[in-house]
């Protein structure tokens, strides 16, 4: 038997994967730019924060790293509405996004943060510079530009891994393909388009990225 | 009454006494050199006097400020500190290394932390680098710039803990007339230093230390020819 390919039956359903990609996109520039936010506080929470404030956040972290993604995403959706917390599909994609970003991007900042010398942070207090103003004018840019790289590859690997969410119906570009699917039978096709343009989308992310990082580290 | 008056002052790391009851006197305008075997304690007792380290008892006090009873920000505004290791931020160009304490510490205007953080650099001899960053200057030149940069804030006294260790022989000299033209302008200094001549040509007091303690303290020309105690002539022998 031989399989009869035809990307022609994609056609009319070129917006459905326009308006999921689209989506991917978005979700992924929110949540990763909540997620360094919640990085950069849970960093700063275990290097420069209060003890109990580095355990819990430390807790936090190994919760997250060491339990499947889908899980998260599935208590967040699922379990939360049974504490009386109940959401939309992507709010539910979002905040699992962002709490699962938060911990590994937290780990990475508090490596860059250790990178930095001890030196610097005494010559700062030498200047009479508070532990904040050490943190947000000294510590933090080093520590980022230290820490840039790896950074970078954790986004891309968080929108790669955001098709989960097409799993609690969030209409991203994985729903987009499996809904184009259920219609027109034609799962080669959609996969491989779907695949591809996961792809682009991760190139273009990485280029997009050394772009910003040239501009925010000129001299790094 | 001295600017900076350091009264039995006693230093331990865990079991190990660091400062065995240091006391020292240094005036307004004096150079005040202190010289001494690697862990004798001069590091430690120069990072006692701006509360990067703290100290177990006996007194400091700086222009009337009492080191441990004053806020630390307060007594960091009066007391700057250079390091061996330069310490510059990598981030912030030489410019902004200067303005950034003046700017985020004291409040100044940007244009006002601007213009007198490049008359500061112009003072240092490096009017052409304010935009240059430190991983593009030599040594010697990123070392004037952390001079620069402690001025900035107006310190009452300045501390200096073997700012030429870690340069290349031949850029020594271009730090050390930076600070010896501030100490003819009449700065007060606290030099930790190896450069023995230096510590004999513009140093005001030259203080000795040994296994904790001031071993010998005094006009520098006259210790370097006299040493009273057979340790300091060993070290000032053993140094050349
Ligand atoms: N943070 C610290 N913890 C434990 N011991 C320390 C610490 N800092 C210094 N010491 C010890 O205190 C002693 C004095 O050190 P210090 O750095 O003040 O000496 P120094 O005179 O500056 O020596 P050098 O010429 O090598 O710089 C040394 O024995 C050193 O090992
Ligand atoms: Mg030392």
């Amino acid at each position: 038997m031989t399989y009869q390919m035809s990307f022609g039956d994609l056609l009319p359903y070129w917006d459905v994967l326009a308006r999921g990609l689209l989506y991917t996109i978005i979700l992924t520039v929110v949540s990763t730019v909540t997620g360094l936010a919640v990085g950069t506080a849970g960093a700063w929470a275990r290097s420069f924060g209060p003890k109990w404030a580095g355990y819990a956040v430390g807790a936090y972290v190994e919760l997250i790293r060491n339990t499947p993604f889908i899980v998260q995403l599935f208590f967040v959706f699922f379990g939360l509405p049974a504490i009386g917390v109940k959401m939309t599909e992507s709010e539910a994609a979002f905040l699992a996004m962002v709490i699962n970003l938060g911990a590994y991007s937290t780990e990475i900042i508090r490596a860059g943060i250790q990178a930095v010398p001890k030196g610097h942070l005494e010559a700062a207090a030498s200047l009479a510079m508070s532990r904040l103003e050490t943190f947000r004018y000294v510590v933090l840019k080093q520590a980022f530009m230290k820490v840039y790289p790896a950074l970078s590859s954790q986004i891309v690997i968080v929108m790669l891994g955001s098709a989960v969410v097409s799993q609690i119906s969030a209409e991203d570009l994985t729903y987009a393909a499996n809904f184009v699917q259920s219609r027109n039978f034609r799962a080669f096709e959609v996969y491989l388009v779907a695949a591809l343009l996961y792809l682009l989308l991760a190139i273009a992310m990485r280029a997009l990225l050394r772009g910003i990082g040239r501009a925010l580290f000129p001299k790094a | 009454m001295s600017l900076v008056d350091i009264q039995d002052v006693r230093k331990s790391f865990g079991p190990l006494e660091v400062l065995k009851g240091v006391s020292i006197e240094i005036g307004r305008g004096d150079v005040a050199a202190i010289i001494g075997r690697s862990g004798s304690g001069k590091s430690t007792l120069l990072r006692c006097i701006n509360g990067l380290e703290e100290f177990q008892s006996g007194a400091i006090s700086v222009d009337g400020m009492m080191v441990g009873k004053t806020d630390l920000r307060t007594l960091r505004r009066h007391v700057g500190m250079v390091f061996q290791q330069f310490n510059l931020f990598p981030h912030l160009t030489a410019g902004e290394n200067v303005m950034l304490a003046p700017t985020v510490v004291a409040k100044l205007q940007k244009g006002e932390a601007r213009d007198r953080a490049a008359a500061l650099l112009e003072k240092v001899g490096l009017a052409g680098k304010f935009d240059a960053y430190p991983s593009q200057l030599s040594g010697g030149q990123q070392q004037r710039v952390a001079i620069a940069r402690a001025l900035a804030m107006e310190p009452t006294v300045l501390l200096c803990d073997e700012i030429t260790s870690a340069l290349d022989p031949e850029l020594v000299n271009e730090v050390l007339r930076v600070v010896e033209q501030l100490a003819s302008e009449g700065m007060t200094l606290i030099l930790v230093t190896h450069e023995m001549r230096f510590a004999r040509d513009v140093g005001t007091k030259l203080i000795f230390m040994h296994q904790g303690r001031v071993h010998e303290e005094g006009a520098p020309k006259t210790l370097f020819a006299h040493p009273q105690t057979p340790e300091l002539a060993q070290f000032v022998t053993g140094a050349h």
